[in-house]
């Protein structure tokens, strides 16, 4: 099995830049590292498909000769999904940068998490006979049936504030 | 029988393809949709009572035999898996319909919600059918593409940023995936997981752990086990209540599955059990522990979430058929249990505005019916006795004491232990949303009192509310309360129903999974059983009727 390489050097090299580009915040760098990485793969597949030669067409050439076309099989499919999620991953960072206050394509925190970060006791409040004996009582009818009640007691209270008056 | 196996995907895609076809017209694509996903549970349950009667059914794509064309594998865990997310992807999709995710929600494309839940369906399918790693790839990647639209659905802040997380977390488990299937082709010369089993035990050790390490890690990305989890809490709170129900049901047992597969049939004399034991351990308590500090209930349901696949994993470890046949029975039961929760919090959010504890209260009073929606299965997930939950728990930890080694029995105690922490995170969750008196906001920000840290997240809450609603006029906390749906309910009570039936045909389930572990513990007859069926399918005649089926699509 002969490996070119060539091919492994820029495999290598690929790896390493759409790793690093991966790790950066902003997003488009992100998307070249992740283009980086994909076409890496790719690589690494055809690599793996062991040594080169004749095209796999049926009688062109004899069998051992030929070059494994399965591998260059999955490395279509691969490129054909590579494409269509960097088709939406573009998507995706237009409409965050879009959305982004300071006109800025980076990965965004996230605010609950920082919320929950700086909460310093949780909410478990204990609750006291005096705030159960503050709290109005529900009953047990539905919203729709709430309504009218809440409507007739204010025409009750307004119609006492006009005889008042 | 093998000519029902490729239907499976292929329904959902025609649907998703007829549904594309009526943009805007929702009647017709909820009726496909529905039509679609009921002939999945159908052909599901089919295939379930055909693997278990008949045998393992392999269906060779294009008539080619098993080591050069595809094969597609139902055995009787795939089958379980089949049946168990059809029922789930029905059930939730009617909760969505009940809760009609177009409502006041007029930037949110609902056009492209029915076809891209089908897809999202149809790669479910189509991981669970593999038995070619090639496809399994190809399988995850129709789910996850479809999830990536799913969970930035309306492109809101929120759910741009947590997708953005989502998306690239993804791709990277993606791309490890792809370079560990090149890894193994490089090393075997094939993808055929029967053959595989074959093959990768030639080599040699050193190998083999590289191979089995790569795709762990690709998979437990996936599966959201402990070191690699922590995107998950991230991203599925933000997607709308169904799509996060779903995700949570399905994507993660994805993961698990393909851990399954790779330990029984690739790897089945693997050396990392003791590493995954580790993980599961980790996983248990660091997922537990997150939940338990949580504030919002979304997000404590995906700690919870995370923390309960240590008990998969666990199942996974103690690699015997016992050990199998527990996971088995309890990814089904958490399936089903932890939509269920799911879609009770979207109850929860639609009847309380929010899901935030912190701005909860006095449900209990205001509507019971949902009180009781989210109390049955928490105390199925918390593995109260007689539901599921306790049954699988109990099974697993039958099969870890028959181990009788150290690190077995420490589980064992762990996972008893989270299973107890599960339910104190819950039930505070439901005491303060539920049981408590609703907090009155006028009260908590009197001047007179210094205000307390409640009334400050409170506030901060509010503020963060209102400027969602500037920048999207769609965002959830921001909803009014509505009267609540009889569908959403039904679909909520439904799935309930699924998971008592777990419960109380706990017996022939139970048997089954014991099978299913069996098969997963003899790779070698599945193996056997996908290289030698040239024969007697003729080629022509299974292929024809799928062929047909994509022509009247």
């Amino acid at each position: 099995m002969t490996m070119p390489l060539i091919l492994v050097a820029v495999m290598v090299v690929l790896f390493a830049c759409g790793v690093y580009l991966l790790l950066d915040r902003s997003l488009t760098r992100l998307l070249l590292g992740f283009l980086f990485v994909g076409n890496a793969t790719n690589l690494l597949i055809f690599l793996m498909s062991g040594s080169f030669g004749e095209a796999p067409l049926a009688d062109s050439a004899a069998a051992e000769d030929m070059s494994d076309p399965l591998p260059q099989a999955f490395i279509l499919t691969a490129i054909v999904i590579t494409f269509g999620v960097s088709a939406f991953l573009l998507a995706l960072i237009y409409r965050s940068w879009r959305l982004a206050q300071d006109r800025e394509d980076a990965v965004q925190d996230d605010e609950d998490d920082i919320d929950l970060a700086k909460t310093e006791a949780l909410t478990v409040v204990e609750v006291t006979d005096d705030d159960l004996a503050e709290t109005p009582e529900f009953s047990d009818d539905d919203d729709d049936s709430e309504g009218p009640a809440v409507a007739s007691e204010r025409a009750a209270s307004d119609a006492g504030e006009g005889k008042a008056r | 029988m093998t000519v029902l196996v490729p239907l499976v995907v292929l329904v959902p895609l025609i649907g998703a393809a007829l549904a594309l076809v009526f943009p805007g017209r929702e009647r017709v694509q909820q009726s496909i949709t529905v039509t679609a996903l009921a002939i999945v549970v159908g052909l599901g349950s089919t295939l379930m009572w055909a693997a278990d009667s008949i045998g393992t059914l392999v269906m060779e794509v294009g008539g080619w035999a098993a080591p050069f064309g595809i094969a597609l594998v139902v055995d009787r865990v795939s089958a379980l898996m089949l049946t168990v997310s059809a029922v789930v992807l029905l059930g939730v999709f009617l909760f969505s319909l009940g809760q009609g995710l177009a409502d006041g929600d007029e930037e949110t494309p609902v056009s492209i919600y029915y076809p891209t839940y089908l897809v999202l369906g149809a790669g479910v399918c189509n991981a669970f059918i593999a038995g070619d790693l090639f496809n399994l790839y190809v399988g995850f990647e129709i789910l996850l593409v479809a999830s990536y639209v799913l969970i930035t659905l309306g492109g809101t802040t929120q759910r741009i940023r947590a997708g953005v997380t989502y998306v690239v977390v993804s791709l990277v488990s993606s791309i490890l995936f792809l370079a560990a299937i090149g890894l193994i082709y490089g090393a075997t010369g094939t993808v055929n997981m029967a053959q595989l089993t074959v093959r990768i035990a030639e080599l040699p050790d050193e190998t083999q752990l590289l191979l089995n390490l790569a795709l762990l890690i690709a998979f437990g990305i996936k599966a959201a086990v402990f070191p690699l989890a922590f995107w998950l809490p991230d991203s599925y709170p933000t997607a709308p209540a169904p799509v996060t129900a779903v995700f949570a049901g399905l994507l993660t047992k994805v993961g698990v599955y393909a851990i399954i597969r790779s330990q029984t049939l690739l790897f089945p004399d693997s050396s990392i059990d003791g590493l995954l034991l580790l993980i599961a351990a980790l996983t248990l308590i660091v997922g537990i522990l997150g939940a338990v500090s949580q504030l919002d209930v979304k997000r404590l349901l995906s700690f919870t979430l995370i923390s309960h696949i240590g008990y998969m994993i666990f199942g996974i470890a103690i690699a015997t058929s016992a050990g199998f046949a527990a996971t088995i029975y309890y990814i089904a039961h958490h399936i089903i249990v932890q939509t269920t929760l799911f879609l009770a919090v979207g109850l929860v959010e639609r009847q309380g505005g929010t899901t935030s504890l912190s701005g909860l209260g006095g449900l209990m009073r205001s509507s019971p019916v949902i009180a009781v929606l989210f109390f049955v299965p928490m105390l199925n997930l918390g593995g109260i006795p007689p539901f599921s939950g306790f049954l699988g728990k109990l099974g697993l930890f039958t099969a870890g004491a028959q181990l009788q080694t150290p690190a077995a029995y420490w589980l064992i105690g762990i996972g008893a232990l989270v299973s107890l922490l599960t339910l104190y995170a819950l039930v505070r969750a439901w005491v303060l949303a539920f049981w408590r008196p609703k907090p009155v906001t006028t009260a908590a920000a009197e001047p007179v009192k210094t205000p307390s840290t409640e009334a400050l997240l409170l506030r901060k809450r509010e503020e963060a509310m209102f400027e969602r609603l500037q920048d999207a006029p769609d965002a959830q906390p921001t909803q009014k309360k509505r009267g609540i749906p009889k569908l959403m309910i039904a679909a909520t009570v439904g799935m309930i129903g699924v998971s008592l039936v777990l419960t109380f045909a706990a017996g022939p389930l139970f048997a089954y999974a014991e099978r299913a572990g069996d098969d997963l513990a003899s790779p070698e007859k599945l193996a056997e059983l996908v290289l030698e069926t040239e024969q007697p399918n003729g080629g022509s005649g299974d292929t024809s009727i799928p062929g047909e089926e994509g022509a009247h699509g």
